[in-house]
């Protein structure tokens, strides 16, 4: 068979992402028709930029939901003589999976595409939800130390500064190696970290349901069985220091490497989180409502979980989009140095950094997890830029 | 203002002393220094050899102890090797002691004696500070090129608001934003570089640069370094001529009938810039992220990459000689933003 031309590899390509152009165009014709209704997410279809981003971004979602459909081959076998392959090169008869190689092979004759595209399931299995995780936490410090002030700011405002001097370089270095993750730190930090999920919602419901103890204590026992249970399969793995909850209760275990990155970057992005809502809620602290509802006698985290706290979400819903793509670079990092994800990982960080070696002989391999990265973090900027403009504009 | 920096020293002195701990700490739990004992020993020592070999050398007393030693308030340990002779940690290779002369009581970073790498074989403070100065003629040309580029666009964008130049702009900024280093730089060397495009305007590689910049080898690195913080400036440039260009004194500067562009030159720029030389002074720890990556990109053998080959090879020293170096250097530059910032506003001097 013939190698496909430029144009037959775009139309592949076109192709093999049916499904997530269908999504796109069904989710789209659905928020433009009903557009009025939806609030923020609404208008979010009246500026050109905020759509942009918002498709892109929709498009890494839904590929990394379709995954299995849209890749050619399976992203870890190789094939042989498909080294190096160009873009477009058809694969030997008799391999399982499509006919072509569409973006080319990589130095181990893997799909590059495949990988790709694969890769973005990982990405967006861990970027959101780990900003999400550190953005938990940075609330959870941030509206007492803005609240409350004194002993407890200074500490906690000390705290993250210390964190914030390292070069994050250097952080994941010193967190991810191999030997630490030997010793069970980053299994302790897990232990530390994913309890401020728990406690969030905790104190979000008690606060609230707080004078009707019937509701209280039903939205209370379900936070503590499911989020426990949910926390507790999530410390325990096997294979580090902290593995004592049985398995016929372990719900799930993360594979390997994914946890500590997971870790890593919650650790690296709370602080941050920390000075951002610490910085909105001394500025919401100020207001009227706020001396209302103490007036009122509503507790102190009342007050901030369902006054300060739904008052500052316009800069928070634009900055958890901005960290989103940070976070993703950030992950990219960890993968360029080969830290933490086991090296046959698809994900976008480590395959750019196993093209790097070849890279001005075979650009292909690093191009394209690269073009790929980049258009992930510019519609996750361009989406926050919009949703910026749009909420200033009332 | 005195009292305000003393204040600040206090707390950076405070935070270093935390950091370095921290990292002392963390390069120093018990399966770097098996790692490390397997390494200059031999591979295949046995548990308990390897606890020997660590005792001989003192890295089973506790770490507080071993801290304030490597910071050189507390007198450096002396023991005796199996032959007899006295050893201790101020005994150690690297510091240059004549033959038969007495070593110091103490050594330690306060010292100047910051250790021996175990990969470079030579005094850390000697590598750290000639790769140091690699690393800078590489931040003087990134800041060459950054500053001016980012002030500009951010400038050009901010003083017409909403404008067609302003939209165009932004999307810049936005798109630079959004390519870290090891993407551009990916992309630059395949189109600038690679045979697969053809374009070898210039090299791949820096190495060549660490004896001699030129054109060819040093362009790629710059730029791509300077394209990922460049569009944070550019942004922050904007948003501080925005919120200028609308103040009362310049409506009351186009009212009198002065030109737009002696408003922009002579009257907004000046307190627009106040707030970009914050952003500017905040973004060098995020430059030494850029380095690492770039240097280890381009193989330009900077702190950076030393920063990398200490973590990855285990050579404790000298990691904990670069994370202080990267750690002074991040507070510095914040101390002097904050001072700066102080300096430049009147309206917080005043008060």
């Amino acid at each position: 068979m013939d190698p496909l031309s430029w144009g037959g590899i775009f139309a592949q390509i076109f192709v093999q992402f049916t499904p997530v152009w269908i999504a796109i165009v069904v989710v789209f014709a659905a928020s433009i028709y009903f557009k009025r209704k939806l609030g923020l997410y609404g208008k979010l279809f009246d500026s050109n930029i905020g759509m942009i981003g918002f498709a892109l971004v929709l498009f890494w979602i839904f590929t990394a939901l379709f995954a299995d459909q849209i890749i050619t081959h399976d992203p870890l076998v190789q094939v042989s003589g498909m080294k190096n392959a160009s873009p477009g090169a058809p694969v030997p008869d008799g391999t399982e999976g499509g006919a072509f190689y569409i973006l080319g092979g990589d130095n181990l004759a893997r799909d590059v595409f495949s990988r790709m595209v694969a890769g973005s399931t990982v990405v967006m299995q861990i970027a959101p939800l780990a900003t999400l995780f550190a953005f938990m936490v940075g609330i959870t410090l941030g509206l007492p130390a803005a609240f409350y002030g004194g002993a407890l700011d200074t500490t906690l405002s000390f705290l993250a500064n210390l964190i914030l001097a390292f070069p994050v370089i250097l952080l994941f270095y010193l967190l991810v190696t191999p030997e630490i993750v030997e010793t069970g730190l980053p299994s302790f930090m897990a232990m530390v970290l994913f309890v401020f999920p728990l406690v969030f919602m905790w104190v979000l419901l008690n606060s609230r349901f707080y004078t009707q103890p019937q509701k209280q204590k039903i939205y209370l026992s379900a936070v503590v069985v499911i989020g426990g249970l949910l926390y507790l399969s999530l410390i325990s793995q096997d294979r580090t220091p902290i593995n004592f909850w049985p398995d016929a209760l372990d719900l799930f275990d993360i594979p390997g490497g994914i946890l500590i990155v997971f870790v890593a970057v919650v650790f690296v992005n709370s602080p941050t989180v920390f000075r951002i809502v610490r910085g909105i809620a001394m500025d919401v602290k100020t207001r009227d409502y706020v001396a209302a509802a103490q007036t009122r006698g509503e507790g102190p985290w009342y007050t901030m979980l369902w006054e300060i706290l739904p008052n500052a979400r316009g800069p928070l819903i634009v900055d958890f989009c901005l960290r989103i793509g940070y976070t993703t670079i950030l992950l990219g990092t960890l993968g360029f140095f080969g830290l933490g994800l086991p090296p046959e990982s698809p994900d976008w960080g480590t395959t750019i950094n196993d093209g790097r070696r070849l890279l001005s002989i075979y650009p292909h391999p690093a191009i394209v997890p690269a073009m790929a990265l980049m258009s992930l973090v510019l519609g996750l900027n361009l989406l926050a830029d919009g949703l910026r403009e749009e909420s200033m504009r009332d | 203002m005195a009292l305000f920096i003393l204040r600040r020293l206090g707390v950076m002195l405070l935070t270093i002393l935390c950091l370095t701990f921290i990292v002392f700490f963390l390069t120093n739990l018990h399966p770097n220094l098996e790692k490390l004992a397997k390494t200059q020993g031999n591979m295949r020592m046995t548990d308990e050899q390897v606890e020997s070999w660590l005792d001989a050398r003192g890295y089973t007393r506790p770490v507080v102890v071993r801290y304030g030693e490597w910071l050189g308030i507390v007198p450096g340990w002396t023991g005796e090797d199996g032959d007899g002779n006295p050893t201790g940690r101020c005994y150690s290779q690297g510091l240059g002691l004549a033959d038969g002369a007495e070593p110091p009581t103490r050594c330690g970073v306060l010292q100047g004696y910051w250790g021996y790498s175990t990969v470079f074989k030579a005094p850390v403070l000697d590598i750290t500070m000639t790769r140091l100065g690699l690393t800078g003629i590489l931040m003087f040309w990134v800041m060459l090129v950054m500053v001016p580029m980012a002030l500009l666009i951010g400038v050009l964008a901010g003083m017409r608001e909403g404008s067609r130049l302003d939209r165009s702009l932004s999307t810049v900024s936005i798109a630079s934003t959004a390519t870290p280093e090891y993407v551009s730089g990916v992309i630059l060397i395949a189109v600038f570089a690679s045979s697969a495009v053809g374009l070898r305007w210039f090299n791949g590689t820096a190495t060549s640069a660490m004896d001699n910049v030129t054109f060819a080898n040093f362009t790629l690195p710059v730029i791509t370094i300077a394209l990922y913080g460049m569009g944070y400036i550019a942004r922050m440039t904007r948003a501080s001529m925005t919120e200028v260009m609308t103040a009362q004194y310049i409506r009351t500067a186009r009212l009198k009938g002065v030109s737009f562009s002696n408003i922009v030159i002579k009257h907004a720029l000046r307190n627009a810039l106040i707030a970009p030389f914050t952003v500017i002074m905040l973004q060098f720890p995020w430059l030494l992220n850029g380095v690492v990556i770039v240097e280890t990109l381009f193989n330009y053998k900077g702190f950076g990459w030393t920063l990398v080959q200490a973590a990855g090879n285990n050579d404790i020293e000298l990691l904990l000689g670069v994370s202080v170096v990267s750690v002074v250097v991040v507070l510095v530059t914040q101390l002097i933003s904050d001072i700066g910032y102080v300096y430049l506003n009147p309206r917080i001097r005043i008060s």
